[in-house]
């Protein structure tokens, strides 16, 4: 039987991040990961690192991981591709604009300025080939995108350098806390740790099941297709209001669409199937901002399986049922710009019982009256 | 326009052999029945153009070529639906069909079988300047020549191994053109382990032809035997080859404008892996097979597999492999029927597949050139290199899959066509293991690129128009 202080369960990237803060801390963990690290939606999400239209309880996370965001390879040694591109969200017509105003003033009374309002001529700056009919936006400037599978491994790698251990292939199958001690049974045998940390994407929800505490979490196959290099238009990511979109152009021409369209999920083989008729959809939204973009080839389509929660936010919290028990996960589709920061919230959490930072929300209780 | 229907009884993809005699069986049992098809015309790779020919002079691409004729005449009066220029880049296990027609766009469509007779395609043949401008696969070249009676000119060397390479010699002979030499690279301990199967060799119907082909092949081209290297040369595009053979240990340049290069077909997986349908590592043909009953169904039910996608037999097994399968498909509606015709077909496959082991062993690609070494080129969209993938398997990279997120082999627009046995090879001989634990890339659709536009004008799904995610 394995011993640490904390076992982590998941490999992605919230799991890599908490382990590497934890060891950070001084603490011995361990990781068990079933597939291999960033294997689902940490290694193929979209790579988005955005501030922009996050919900409000988000925003004040959101925020201090843009911070690490921009100091990332003083934490993991590598830069993890991230380039402050910027995040642009197009408004389509007037009522779409006087919303993002509104949103930004809210934000501006949080004390947040990062939701920069555009005009017309503005939006045209950023996005020289935006369609006509645009009448402008909000910007993020100091947002933009990293890779994800390269992010999730320099974590990784960053995490083991400190003594993290990783056990890939290796699945939890059940948690049981006796005589204080956190056991984990997996198909690779005994984990033992005095703490234990569920993040395990969109598999958490048996785990939380397991401590008592069952949450309404949806397992969905988020879809992204990409297309064949062409000559650079875009810099920034592209979002527009009332339509799900995320476009953006990478250094060698290929443009990633993406936008939360669903595909389906198995959990027990790890396959995800594509749904053209909703893939459609981002395709019409990306033809309708950008005119150019009708007779790009799209020459290849995926999924990554992701946790989604009712309410859209995730769970980062203690159990409400289990001592010395955490959990991140539900990330929604918006978990990876958050990565650095839940990571170290967790670890805050896990050491301390407690964190700087506003995790209320992020509550596990909210579903104790509904699941 | 083509009229494309919504639901259809039985939809076959490719109109090679085995696509052809599958629809016209299922047409003619009065189901309804449509072949889409990427070429102009219907052929296949092997009939390529039987309709159309641009040689009136029948000798030339030989009698193997002319027995497509019936095949392509009994499809047209079958009654099934013909539709050309048609890009299958989508299907479901629930047999929904994704398919482009060019110059029409995109559309989905339902049926209740599907056949899948997407044949072969040539296997990698990753030597140092195989990417050169000049360098081209000896299944180009038969394309060019089949369906525009294109040759190559200048100084042509072909390379390799296969009857495939053989037999392209012999059509070039035909049209006159001229071939410096072969560079054969038949292992000699393939050889050797073919003769194994000989005695089923004798008996086969490939014998007597193939022997009197190689003979006149020999007998016009200066052929090299035992060779153990090949390495494309030159600034900007092919100018020389260069080899090592058995006799002679120093290498040997030859000035050349064509190189054409062969070792072999395996099956075209793209489609039926991207459905998720069962596949196996095939020791002996080198490759992923489908998992298929005797019928060519495959693990997914109401999807067949006819012809070379489901194993490598050639073109007269395709054809029986297509009746068969369409055979399982009509027995619903005609059970007497479909079993004469499943016997006749099962008669026939023993006679054409005789003889398949000792081609397979004998013309086995050797392992140099199934696994490259150093800077030579393994996926040609991302250029990544033989000593990359070997690099990153130390690092501990397991498999395919995360090869292509380390290093974006595979990632390009052929979606691993011709790089995907190479890697899985590399990384199976690096980690010791069988290629079969090692797997191959996960495929997803579109397995042919589809454009913006095509996708924006399908129908869409409503209830997702209204539940906007959040992101």
């Amino acid at each position: 039987m394995a011993n640490a202080d904390v076992v982590v369960i998941g490999g992605g990237l919230h799991g890599c991040s908490a382990a590497l803060h934890l060891a950070r801390a001084g603490a011995s963990v361990i990781v068990l990961e079933k597939d291999h690290v960033a294997r689902h939606a940490s290694g193929v999400n979209a790579g988005g690192v955005r501030r922009l239209g996050r919900d409000f309880a988000e925003v004040p996370l959101s925020a201090a991981s843009l911070e690490l965001w921009h100091r990332i390879e003083e934490l993991v040694d590598d830069d993890c591709g991230f380039e402050a591109v910027g995040q642009v969200k197009v408004a389509e017509d007037d009522a779409a604009l006087a919303t993002m105003r509104a949103r930004s003033e809210r934000l501006r009374a949080m004390g947040f300025d990062h939701e920069e309002i555009i005009g017309r001529d503005e939006l045209r700056e950023w996005l020289p080939s935006v369609a006509p009919h645009c009448v402008g936006g909000v910007a993020c400037r100091r947002d933009g995108a990293a890779l994800p599978f390269r992010t999730t491994m320099a974590f990784k790698r960053k995490a083991q350098s400190l003594g993290v251990e990783f056990h890939e292939g290796t699945r939890a199958h059940s948690v049981e806390r006796r005589d204080g001690v956190w056991r984990v049974q997996s198909s690779d045998g005994v984990f033992a740790g005095a703490s234990l940390v569920n993040a395990a994407g969109a598999w958490a929800g048996e785990i939380a099941r397991q401590m008592g505490e069952p949450v309404p979490m949806e397992a969905t196959a988020l879809m992204l297709m990409i297309t064949a290099p062409a000559a650079p238009f875009v810099k920034p990511v592209v979002g527009v209001q009332g339509r799900p979109l995320s476009f953006k152009q990478y250094a060698n021409g290929t443009i990633m669409i993406g936008g939360g369209q669903r595909g389906r999920a198995d959990l027990e083989t790890n396959r995800t199937y594509l749904d053209y008729r909703r893939l459609a959809l981002n395709a019409q939204t990306a033809a309708d901002l950008f005119p150019r973009m009708a007779h790009a080839d799209i020459v290849r389509a995926w999924a990554g399986i992701e946790g989604m929660m009712p309410d859209g936010i995730p769970v980062i919290s203690a159990s409400g049922t289990q001592d010395r028990a955490w959990h991140a996960f539900g990330f929604s589709a918006h978990g990876f710009q958050l990565g650095p920061i839940v990571g170290s919230m967790v670890a805050d959490l896990v050491t301390h019982g407690t964190t700087a930072l506003p995790v209320a929300p992020f509550s596990i209780g909210r579903f104790a009256s509904r699941a | 326009m083509s009229d494309i229907r919504d639901e259809y009884d039985v939809a076959v993809i490719g109109a090679g052999p085995a696509g052809m005699a599958a629809a016209s069986l299922c047409a003619r049992a009065r189901m309804s029945t449509v072949l889409f098809d990427e070429q102009p015309a219907p052929g296949g790779q092997i009939y390529r153009g039987i309709t159309r020919s641009p040689f009136s002079d029948r000798s030339i691409l030989g009698p193997d070529y002319w027995a497509g004729e019936p095949v392509a005449r009994e499809f047209a009066a079958s009654g099934a639906q013909y539709v050309p220029r048609a890009t299958v880049w989508s299907l479901t296990p629930e047999r929904e069909v994704g398919v482009s027609i060019a110059g029409e766009g995109a559309q989905l469509l339902q049926a209740k079988h599907v056949v899948i007779a997407t044949g072969a395609l040539e296997r990698p043949f990753p030597i140092p300047g195989w990417t050169l401008p000049g360098v081209m696969t000896a299944g180009a070249a038969q394309t060019m020549l089949k369906s525009s009676g294109i040759v190559p000119s200048g100084h042509t060397v072909l390379a390799g191994t296969g009857p495939l390479l053989w037999l392209l010699a012999w059509q070039l002979l035909r049209t006159g053109a001229s071939i410096d030499a072969i560079l054969d690279t038949t292992a000699r301990e393939s050889r050797a382990r073919a003769n194994a199967h000989l005695a089923s060799f004798v008996l086969s119907p490939y014998l007597m032809k193939g022997l009197k082909l190689l003979r006149e092949v020999r007998r016009r081209v200066r052929v090299i035997n035992d060779v153990t290297a090949v390495e494309a040369q030159g600034e900007g595009r092919v100018q020389t080859v260069a080899y090592v053979c058995a006799s002679s240990a120093m290498p040997v340049q030859l000035p050349v404008d064509n190189l054409l290069l062969h070792q072999g077909v395996v099956p075209n997986v793209n489609l039926a892996m991207s459905v998720g349908i069962e596949h196996r590592w095939d020791g002996e043909q080198l490759a992923f097979v489908p998992v298929l009953t005797p019928f060519g169904g495959t693990s997914v039910p109401g999807i067949y597999i006819a012809g070379d996608g489901g194993g490598i037999a050639g073109a007269q097994a395709a054809g029986w492999r297509g009746i068969l399968s369409a055979s399982d498909i009509v027995h619903a509606v005609h059970p007497q029927a479909a079993k004469r015709a499943a016997a006749t077909a099962q008669a026939a496959l023993k006679r054409f597949t005789r003889g398949r082991r000792f081609l397979d062993a004998y013309y086995r690609p050797a392992a140099q050139f199934r696994q490259p070494a150093g800077d030579t080129i393994v996926c040609r969209c991302e250029e990544v290199t033989a000593r990359q993938i070997v690099d990153t398997v130390a690092l501990g990279c397991p498999g395919p899959n995360q090869m292509k997120s380390f290093l974006r082999c595979g990632m390009g627009p052929c979606q691993g066509r011709l790089c995907g046995l190479t890697v899985t090879e590399l990384i199976a001989r690096q980690r010791n293991v069988s290629p079969q634990e090692v797997g191959y890339y996960r495929l997803r659709p579109p397995v042919k690129p589809i454009t913006i536009a095509e996708l924006a004008a399908l129908p869409k799904d409503e209830a997702a128009v209204k539940a906007v995610v959040r992101i």
